[in-house]
C-alpha cells in the first residue's frame, strides 16, 4: 500500500509563504509543535492564521514574523500564561491583522468548511462590537476589500435574529495526534477540540503523530477513528511532538517550559534569543528535545 | 479591617458557589468559577454537572486543571467531546443553567470586554486575548456569574469593546438586540456582589465584603449603584471551607 509518511522538514516544505493554515489542538493542549518549529526554520512567511483558541502554538509563528492576518476567538495559554505576549505586542504595535469571532462562531465556519456549505447561523455574537452593526470606525469586522465578514439576518421561517458567518476554507491543516496509520487514517484520543472540522476544511491535511500504527489495527475499532485516510495528505511520526503542548495519554505540558517562553516573548529581543536556543539552535526534532533537557526529563 | 478567618478569593469562592442550584449544568472556566463549581458540587449542589468548552462532560475531577483543554477535566467523564458537541448540542442548544465569565472590562449593564482596551481595536492600547467562548456563554447560557478584581479602571460606565452581551444597554434592550439566554444574574468582585434590577437592569449592590462599606465600593466603582438594598456578604461557613481547603484546592493552586 502507497505510504504517506514523510519527514517534518519535508512536511515543512510543503506549506509555502501566503497559505492559509488552520492548527488543531485547545490553548496547552495538542498543537503540532515540532512541526510548527519546522515551518520556523524553513522561513515560511505572510500567513493567514484561522484559530479557535489558540495558544503558544500561533504565538511562537507571530513572534518568528510568519504571520500576515488572524482570524480566530482567543490566543494565550489559559491560566498557565493568560497573555500570548508576541500576539499582544504585534496587534497593539500594528503589525498583524486580526479580526475577532467567538469559538461558536469559529466552529460554526470550520464546519460549514467541513460540510461544503457557504456559510451557517449562530445565535451567538448579537449586540457585541465583533458584529457588523456597530459604527465602522469600531470595528475590525471587514476584510481589507470591504466585504463584510458576520452579518445580522432574520431565519426565513421563524424571523429569529442570527449571526450569519462565512465558511472557512484553508489551504492547509496541520494535526498533532495520539496516533495515524502510514495511510492518513486518524485516532484522536480525549477530546477532539475542533480538530475534525478543522481537518475536513482544508484542501490539505498534515498530520504529526505520537505513534505511527498499523492501518489494520486501527480498523479493528473504527468507531474510535476521526479522519478518514483520503482527507489526509502527509502524515509525519514525531514522538514528543506537541512539547511544550500536552497530549492526552501521553504527556503533560510542560509548565516550566511555558513559563520561560512566556518571559521570553514579551520582547523581540528575547524572543530572538528564545527561537535561536529552542527553534534555529536544534537542527531538527531530536536535538529539540536534547536542548530541553532530553527524554529523561520527559518522562 | 478585622482579620478574618478567610481570604477573599475564599469569600468570592463561597459566593459564587452559592449562585449554582443542585442539578443545574454549569459551564465553567479555570480559576475561581472551577472552585466555585466544585465546591458547589461538593456541598449544597451534588447533583450539579460541570461543561468544559473544549469538550469535557460532566467529570468528576480529583486535581484542579489550569486550562479546560486538560486531560485533569477528563477524569470520569460523562463524555469526552468537542467543541462541535458542546456548542452546538450543550449551549446553543440551550442546556447551559449557568456560565461563568470574566473580562478585563466590566460595565454598568454587565457587558465584559476581553478584546482590546483602547479608542481603536485595531491599534489598541492593550491587546488582550478575545472572546473565545465568553461571548458565547454570555448569550447562550440561562443565567451568567461574572468574577472580577474590584478596581475602578475595571468597572467603567461602558466597555472600550463589547466582547460578551450583558444586558447591553439595559431595559429591553438585550432581548431586542434578539439575544435568547439570560444575562448577568450576578457580579462577585473582591470587594461586593452587585445584581441587576429585574425589568431596567440598573445596578444595584446587593452585598458588600466585610470588612468594606457601601459608600468604599461605590468609590471604587465607574458606574453608579443603588446602595438601598446592601447588606454585609454572609461569611463562609466552616463547613464551606473545609471543603474548599481540603478536597477542592488542597495543594493551594489558587488559593493563597
Amino acid at each position: 500500500m502507497n505510504t504517506k509518511v514523510i519527514g517534518l522538514e519535508e512536511a515543512a516544505a510543503l506549506v509555502p509563504s501566503g497559505a492559509s493554515v488552520s492548527i488543531g489542538g485547545f490553548t496547552s493542549q495538542r498543537h503540532p509543535s515540532a512541526l510548527l518549529r519546522a515551518l520556523v526554520r524553513k522561513g515560511v512567511r505572510d500567513l493567514t492564521i484561522y484559530y479557535h483558541s489558540a495558544g503558544s502554538d500561533v504565538d511562537l509563528l507571530i513572534g518568528a514574523g510568519c504571520v500576515r492576518r488572524l482570524e480566530g476567538a482567543y490566543l494565550a495559554d489559559g491560566v498557565l500564561a493568560p497573555i500570548a505576549p508576541n500576539f499582544r505586542r504585534h496587534v497593539q504595535q500594528g503589525r498583524l491583522e486580526v479580526e475577532d469571532y467567538s469559538n461558536a462562531a469559529m466552529m460554526a465556519r470550520f464546519a460549514a468548511g467541513a460540510m461544503g456549505l457557504p456559510f451557517l447561523p449562530t445565535r451567538s455574537m448579537l449586540g457585541t462590537d465583533m458584529v457588523d452593526e456597530v459604527p465602522a470606525d469600531r470595528t475590525p469586522g471587514r476584510t481589507e476589500a470591504g466585504t463584510p465578514k458576520k452579518l445580522v439576518a432574520h431565519c426565513p421561517f421563524s424571523g429569529d435574529k442570527v449571526v450569519l458567518v462565512p465558511a472557512i476554507r484553508t489551504d492547509f491543516c496541520l494535526l498533532h495526534v495520539q496516533q495515524a496509520s502510514a495511510q492518513g487514517l486518524v485516532r484522536i484520543e480525549g477530546q477532539e477540540f475542533l480538530d475534525v472540522q478543522q481537518a475536513l476544511s482544508a484542501d490539505s491535511v498534515i498530520v504529526t503523530c505520537e505513534e505511527l500504527v498499523d492501518d489494520d489495527h486501527l480498523r479493528l475499532e473504527p468507531e474510535r477513528n476521526r479522519i478518514p485516510p483520503f482527507a489526509v495528505q502527509a502524515v509525519v511520526p514525531a514522538r514528543f511532538g506537541a512539547h511544550p503542548h500536552s497530549v492526552h495519554n501521553h504527556y503533560d505540558y510542560d509548565p516550566d517550559h511555558l513559563a520561560a517562553y512566556d518571559t521570553a516573548a514579551r520582547s523581540d529581543e528575547t524572543f530572538a534569543r528564545y527561537l535561536e536556543t529552542f527553534v534555529f539552535g536544534p537542527a531538527d526534532h531530536c536535538a529539540y528535545l536534547g536542548a530541553i533537557g532530553g527524554l529523561r526529563r520527559l518522562d | 479591617m478585622s482579620k478574618a478567618a478567610w481570604s477573599t478569593f475564599e469569600l468570592m469562592a463561597v459566593a459564587a458557589a452559592r449562585e449554582i442550584a443542585n442539578g443545574e449544568v454549569v459551564f465553567a472556566g479555570t480559576g475561581l468559577p472551577m472552585l466555585a463549581a466544585l465546591l458547589a458540587q461538593r456541598t449544597h449542589a451534588p447533583e450539579s454537572n460541570i461543561i468544559f468548552e473544549a469538550g469535557s462532560v460532566d467529570p468528576r475531577m480529583q486535581q484542579l486543571p489550569m486550562s479546560v483543554g486538560d486531560s485533569r477535566t477528563l477524569l470520569k467523564a460523562a463524555q469526552a467531546a468537542g467543541l462541535f458537541e458542546v456548542f452546538n448540542y450543550v449551549l446553543q442548544g440551550g442546556r447551559v443553567d449557568v456560565g461563568f465569565l470574566g473580562g478585563a472590562q466590566i460595565d454598568r449593564y454587565g457587558n465584559l470586554n476581553s478584546t482590546a482596551i483602547g479608542t481603536d481595536p485595531r491599534r489598541p492600547e492593550v491587546r488582550l486575548p478575545g472572546s473565545g467562548g465568553s461571548a458565547d456563554l454570555a448569550a447562550l447560557s440561562k443565567r451568567t456569574v461574572i468574577v472580577a478584581r474590584h478596581e475602578r479602571r475595571r468597572l467603567p460606565e461602558r466597555v472600550d469593546y463589547c466582547t460578551s452581551p450583558g444586558w447591553l444597554s439595559g431595559g429591553r434592550s438585550r432581548q431586542e438586540a434578539g439575544i435568547r439566554g439570560g444575562g448577568p444574574a450576578a457580579l462577585v468582585t473582591t470587594m461586593a456582589v452587585i445584581r441587576y434590577r429585574a425589568d431596567s437592569h440598573e445596578p444595584y449592590l446587593s452585598s458588600y465584603h466585610p470588612g468594606f462599606s457601601p459608600a468604599q465600593v461605590q468609590s471604587q466603582t465607574g458606574f453608579k449603584l443603588d446602595l438601598a438594598d446592601a447588606i454585609e456578604t454572609p461569611a463562609p461557613a466552616p463547613e464551606e471551607l473545609a471543603v474548599l481547603r481540603n478536597t477542592v484546592d488542597p495543594e493551594r493552586i489558587f488559593l493563597r
